[in-house]
């Protein structure tokens, strides 16, 4: 019953997403799979795992203070991974789930064992690197018959009953359940004692040495449980766009992530999903009103956002809530 | 009195710059020792030293009898030493309790050591829920004090309490510093001598990073010179 209180405003949320599709297709009177409930299906889908992605950067630097540069390497590493096993290994898609957390844990392991020495703008260049390295990987002609290269990896076969395209409702719900899972796990893991170690270190990471934390360990499982994560929210990219490329490894993939959350409010966790929403729903209709000229005009408006919302737009709110 | 800590001649350098010179330094067990000198002598620098964030380059420093440096800070606190560090020192985004919470050791601490915390900071009992930042200064610092006892350290390093806070605040601390002498041991670096000759039982004196002088703090009072000398009161 407590659940239900405090988590009225969420419930409220989720109810209203679950409805969305059938309310659109009454009031349009268009099929469920067709026209603009299907499209909004889409579009939404694409919020919900965006807003994994950004869940998982936020566990790191808005929770943990950790800015890293190179995060897309988790997000590609997942799509890649999922690809490669579905289009030439055939795997099922629960084996495929189980590789990707498999691969991007012992990647994040690895890069955070080496990256995590260095501390501040040197760690942030140091995971730079790492992306990139990833980067030229998949985009290598080496190994075009597995990843192609500089085109992509092209024509991820997706089980049926998941098909983006012919299966869009299922799909819809299917990104839902996902990102409602992982915001609830992730908000667990921060209201847990280790989350409140990972925000004393945002604090101070010297004074939670101090008070007898290697920081060190409880960084690397802040990266390792965001890595995981954020290859998670990979490989549901790759099977929304049926193909995985060197973009979704590039520094760009960081920097989205980087605004969803800073727009939504780093360390609020919910607002991630709402700079998720945000960065996918205004490039939409920016893109759509003002064509290829769109990415200035968003320029514009995260200015705007950082300008007179310093926290983002949830951790300004509570802010001000907080102040009375 | 068997010396509970023990530091012998260490040389710290933050940079390239040799801050302390050979500091030398002994803490009774059950004592209340004040490590005094004026501004910039190396008295935090020696705090941080002992708990490990400043690696000295040469000396020892050995706790109950055994070697602390060398060691990370996360192991020398595992010893069972707590550090307050100036600045009241809490952490800003946690609530009053979890910053208490934080500082266990052991499943249970805050619960076993909440009677003696709020016999000492009454205040904090009222506060639980609200967010560390938004304490006022002496809060902060009765929370920076009550952190370091949640767990059971049987020695505490606390740098500076009285700093910029209300005299009324100072005295309340003061008292508390006083109430937790039978408790556990302490190494307090205080630039306010009143308050600290009325807490601690005993000095150390330290200058341009090297000891001066050290013993009861009863005949430190007594020694005008010294004050003066050292630490500039008249």
């Amino acid at each position: 019953m407590r659940f239900l209180k405090s988590n009225a405003g969420g419930l409220a949320l989720v109810a209203a997403l679950i409805a969305f599709p059938f309310v659109l297709s009454l009031l349009t009177g268009e099929a469920l799979n067709t026209g603009t409930p299907k499209f909004w299906q889409g579009m939404l889908a694409q919020v919900f795992i965006l807003g994994v992605y950004a869940l998982s950067y936020d566990l790191l630097m808005g929770v943990t203070g950790v800015l890293s540069f190179g995060h897309a390497m988790f997000f590609g590493a997942g799509a890649y991974t999922a690809g490669i096993l579905l289009k030439y290994a055939h795997w099922g898609l629960l084996p495929v789930i189980a590789a990707v957390i498999v691969v991007t844990l012992v990647q994040s392991l690895l890069v955070g064992a080496l990256s995590l020495r260095v501390k501040g703008v040197y760690y942030a260049m140091v995971t730079l690197a790492f992306a990139q390295m990833f980067f030229i990987l998949a985009e290598a002609s080496d190994f075009r018959e597995y990843t192609g290269a500089e085109d992509g990896l092209q024509g991820i076969p997706v089980p049926a009953w998941l098909s983006p395209t012919h299966e869009r409702l299922t799909f819809y719900f299917v990104s839902l359940a996902f990102c409602v899972c992982v915001y609830l796990i992730v908000r667990r893991i921060v209201s847990s004692p280790t989350g409140r170690v990972l925000v004393a270190i945002r604090d101070n990471e010297q004074r939670a040495q101090t008070v007898g934390f290697n920081t060190f360990a409880f960084k690397l499982i802040a990266m390792a449980l965001s890595g995981v994560l954020a290859g998670l929210a990979g490989m549901m990219s790759a099977l929304w766009n049926l193909s995985a490329n060197a973009g979704m490894l590039s520094t760009g993939t960081t920097i989205n992530a980087l605004l969803m959350v800073i727009i939504g409010g780093a360390g609020t966790l919910s607002g991630s999903l709402l700079g998720a929403g945000f960065l996918q729903l205004v490039g939409y209709w920016l893109n759509d009103a003002f064509g290829p000229r769109w990415p200035l005009l968003f320029g514009l408006v995260y200015i705007v956002i950082v300008l007179f919302l310093p926290y983002g737009i949830i951790g300004t709110w509570r802010a001000r809530r907080r102040q009375g | 009195m068997a010396d509970l800590l023990i530091v012998d001649g260490i040389h710290t350098y933050i940079g390239q710059s040799h801050i302390l010179e050979g500091v030398s330094l002994s803490v009774p067990r059950g004592s209340i020792t004040a490590l005094l000198g004026r501004n910039g002598a190396g008295k935090t620098t020696t705090l941080r030293s002992i708990i490990g964030v400043l690696q000295p380059r040469s000396g020892t420093i050995t706790f109950d009898g055994k070697a602390v440096q060398g060691k990370r800070a996360y192991n020398i606190a595992a010893m069972g030493i707590g550090y307050v560090p100036e600045h009241r020192a809490i952490f800003r985004d946690l609530t009053v309790e979890e910053n208490l919470r934080i500082a266990e050791r052991k499943r249970g601490d805050l619960a076993r050591r909440s009677d003696l915390i709020f016999e000492l900071f009454p205040d904090l009992k009222t506060f639980l829920g609200r967010g560390g930042g938004n304490l006022s200064g002496g809060q902060q610092q009765m929370l920076a004090i009550a952190r370091a006892l949640v767990a059971e350290n049987r020695l505490l390093l606390i740098d500076e309490p009285s700093e910029g806070l209300a005299p009324i605040i100072v005295e309340n601390i003061a008292r508390a510093l006083k109430r937790l002498a039978g408790e556990t041991t302490i190494l307090l670096v205080e630039q306010n001598f009143r308050m600290a000759s009325q807490v601690a039982d005993r000095y150390v004196l330290i200058d341009d990073g090297r000891t001066q002088q050290s013993g009861a703090m009863a005949d430190l009072v007594a020694d005008d010179a010294a004050v003066r000398r050292y630490l500039g009161v008249s």
